[in-house]
């Protein structure tokens, strides 16, 4: 039992401390750029004071605005959780578009185009979304198959040239994430994704029989999309553990020359990865669609496919740390709105905290440095492949 | 070895016979299948430099005629050159010329081509990737990859402005940039070297902080004081007596301001430096074989984390080009992913300075081509322009100007007794 509980306490230590000084950088930050703490620079004790004061108000911000805000708790408690779905609904895309880039880390791929893929799997669902006339049901999934399909070619072609040619996935996905951001402005300018009546580039809302299903009633945005991102997290997690082609994609993480050593195709499994990955992604854009956004606009993706790298990162590539991240980067964009509404501190400052958290979680080493530790649990670092690999 | 050699010639066959397909097609289609009807003017006077020709004026279908012609015979060049395993690089140079030309001639039907403006345009805008794949070349060829480059351009043209605009001297900007970019040199010094952190993980991430933070202090400070924070003064044109009249040459190589002449010094000095230098040399060694370096005595990670702060230094250069070098104020993201692209004109330029200089400078002039063929209005819609760069990339990456090869070492931590 007593290692047990130092075994749990082993592994929680690195992303715990990774977060005390995330915050605590972050905090610094936020006081320092605050015109009110710096006018008290003359005496110390006011100094801190105001200080306090100031990460304080934030930091509840930052809470309310994503868990709980017993504020809006006016006839009952669950009201209160209104921001708590809010999270949920952002971390939706997140865990989709987070398990694309942690199931690339885990055959050794760094999938940084994410966030083109995720861009094709909202067009092929928008398109099928509003241009056709299904069942409720059929039309979910159809428009939901469209986005994946268009996502999973796109992300094909990265496999495809890195088997074929050895090109390097980051280069490869880098670019093809801005070609994928100047084609949906381009799409939308066209006679069938433009609305009509309107000039500025969104396409036309998708039906309400392709619309994901709303899980609290019509004040609240969360809706079954969520269910979807789980399920898909127990299939990466079923597929890598119980799958022998998900064992293929493990061996040429670990070592792609072992594998084709004994019999692996290598080529084939980062083909093979690279759509599954963007199979995921497009899922997300998918359910962001056909759950939140309901139409197409030029700024769908937003920053997701980046955040999604920050999200596999947090997560260690394994689809449940996966989920949590998310959940955790859902809640700090989610409530960091509220922190900009209520406080003045911008939103932008929860991108630097997810930064820093990232930045010390990957860095092991640095952590134990800082606190003087002799041990720390950190077999599990990430890492991708250089230019040559 | 045979099969390498195979190989190399079979992907610069590959390349002639693109090449020649692209010019027919551009004589057949620009020439006869679909000319242009009216006139295509090209001007090539911008300033006060001697005259030579103003304005050019053909008729669109024979010009693109003439052009077409000139890339056709540089493929059968290059086709004979390939035969007598002679270099292609001038004929297949000569005939992209060609093919290009043709294209402008055709699509400018009617118009008028600012002809030095375009290349002017072109090079500013390929700068900062200059800046930055020399940033990149230094880190990279002693062992450290680098894709921070975005992070550090970002963060030195923020506190370029900042300074400049604070102290209303472009002067200190340019000074400052140089320090920012060293700063997050030394972040990725210290987490690449010293704890041995992935280091495109660590770009990454080192992206992400830079733009979070620069976006949070735009917002927080730079947008509510405008005045004091936000409004650095530009570096005046300083043009060169007498190099700056010359035709088209003049305005565009001559008549630019401190931080462009400012580059060509350091894209001097890197390549001679890299080559021809003690620097140099351990550079390369350390890049390609730190064990062996180590053992004739060099300190591959203190070489390694100089050269990661010195990419630094070139870098805030190319950051403070954005706002004090050319546009003034900062704005959010301004660099737009030129860090990114830098990254990929290093790797098209196969990690050597002048290779990647040529591949940047492909980079600003098809995008300035996007741009200009949008203002004077030209049936390609512009998003397809605007990928041109971007797809040139992945065919260069994929190996259509031969296989890239990293510098070996590139990237693998190093510590004594081989624990990578």
């Amino acid at each position: 039992m007593k290692n047990l509980i130092s075994r749990i306490g082993q592994s929680i230590k690195l992303p715990g401390l990774s977060f005390l000084m995330a915050f605590t950088i972050t905090g610094i930050i936020i006081a320092l750029s605050d015109e009110k703490v710096m006018n008290k620079i003359g005496s110390p004790i006011e100094f801190l004071k105001s200080a306090g004061a100031s990460v304080g108000n934030a930091y509840l911000a930052l809470f309310q605005g994503s868990i709980y805000d017993n504020r809006l708790a006016k006839s009952n408690f669950i009201e209160g959780f209104y921001p708590f779905f809010e999270t949920i609904v952002t971390a939706t895309p997140l865990i989709l578009t987070g398990l694309s880039v942690a199931l690339a880390f885990k055959s050794g791929l760094f999938n940084i185009g994410a966030q083109g893929q995720f861009i094709f799997g909202a067009i092929g669902a928008s398109y099928v979304g509003f241009h056709f006339n299904l069942p409720i049901g059929i039309h979910i999934f159809a428009a939901a198959v469209a986005g994946m399909f268009l996502a999973a070619i796109w992300g094909g072609i990265v496999g495809f040239l890195k088997a074929r040619t050895g090109a390097h996935e980051v280069i490869l996905t880098i670019m093809l994430n801005y070609i994928a951001g100047y084609f949906i402005l381009w799409l939308l300018k066209t006679k069938t994704f433009l609305r009509p009546g309107r000039i500025d580039p969104i396409a036309p809302e998708v039906a309400e029989s392709a619309r994901l299903p709303l899980l609290a009633g019509e004040n609240f945005r969360i809706h079954a999309g969520i269910f979807i991102a789980l399920a898909a997290a127990l299939f990466v997690w079923w597929l890598l553990t119980k799958t022998t082609i998900g064992y293929k994609f493990r061996a040429v993480g670990a070592n792609s020359q072992a594998a084709r050593t004994a019999g692996i195709s290598v080529p084939f499994v980062i083909t093979a990865t690279m759509m599954i990955c963007g199979a995921l992604a497009g899922l997300g854009g998918a359910v962001h669609v056909l759950g939140s956004e309901h139409a197409l606009n030029a700024d769908v993706a937003g920053s997701l496919g980046f955040d999604a790298i920050t999200v596999a990162l947090l997560g260690r590539a394994q689809p449940l740390g996966t989920v949590f991240a998310a959940l955790l980067f859902g809640a700090l964009h989610t409530g960091g709105r509220m922190m900009q509404s209520n406080t003045g501190v911008p939103l932008d400052i929860v991108v630097v905290t997810q930064g820093l958290i990232v930045l010390f979680i990957a860095a092991p080493v640095f952590v134990r440095y800082i606190f003087r530790l002799k041990k720390l649990n950190a077999s599990a670092a990430l890492t991708s492949k250089g230019w040559n690999g | 070895m045979r099969k390498i050699r195979s190989n190399v010639q079979k992907r610069r066959l590959q390349g002639v016979i693109i090449v020649s397909l692209l010019s027919s097609l551009s004589f057949l289609y620009f020439g006869f299948l679909k000319p242009g009807k009216d006139v295509t003017t090209f001007g090539f006077v911008l300033n006060n430099e001697w005259v030579i020709i103003k304005e050019w004026v053909i008729a669109s279908q024979t010009g693109a005629r003439i052009f077409s012609a000139i890339s056709l015979v540089a493929s059968a060049i290059a086709m004979f050159a390939y035969k007598k395993e002679r270099t292609i690089v001038v004929p297949v140079a000569v005939a992209s010329f060609g093919i290009l030309m043709s294209f402008l001639t055709w699509i400018a039907s009617g118009k008028f081509i600012p002809f030095t403006g375009l290349l002017q345009g072109g090079l500013l805008l390929s700068i900062p990737l200059i800046f930055g794949s020399m940033s990149g070349l230094v880190c990279e060829r002693s062992g450290v990859i680098n894709i921070a480059i975005e992070g550090q351009l970002l963060a030195s043209a923020f506190v370029s402005g900042v300074v400049a605009s604070v102290t209303q001297q472009a002067w200190w900007g340019l000074l400052a940039a140089p320090f920012a970019g060293a700063a997050i040199s030394f972040l990725l010094a210290t987490f690449a070297i010293k704890f041995s952190v992935d280091q495109v993980i660590l770009g990454f991430v080192i992206n992400v902080l830079v733009i979070g933070l620069t976006d949070f202090l735009y917002k927080k400070l730079l947008i509510p004081h405008q005045n004091t924070w936000n409004s650095p003064p530009t570096f005046e044109v300083i043009p060169i007596p007498l190099l700056s009249n010359i035709p088209v040459v003049g305005p565009i190589f001559f008549t630019q301001s401190i931080v462009v002449y400012l580059m060509f010094a350091i894209v001097a000095g890197v390549t001679f430096a890299l080559y021809k230098t003690k620097w140099g040399l351990r550079t390369r060694a350390v890049g390609e074989h730190p064990t062996a370096a180590d053992t004739v005595g060099i300190d591959v990670n203190k070489l390694r984390f100089r050269n990661v702060i010195f990419s630094g230094l070139i870098a805030g250069i190319g950051g403070a080009f954005f706002t004090v070098g050319f546009v003034g104020a900062f704005g959010k993201e301004m660099t737009a992913g030129a860090g990114f692209i830098a990254l990929a004109a290093l790797i098209f330029g196969k990690w050597s300075p002048i290779g990647a200089v040529f591949a940047a400078l492909l980079f600003g002039f098809a995008n300035n081509l996007q741009s200009t063929l949008s203002i004077i209005g030209v049936a390609i819609p512009s998003e397809f322009m605007l990928m041109v760069p971007y797809i040139a990339t992945i065919i260069a990456v994929t190996g259509l100007v031969g296989r890239v090869r990293a510098p070996a070492a590139d990237g693998i931590p190093y510590s004594r007794g081989g624990a990578h």
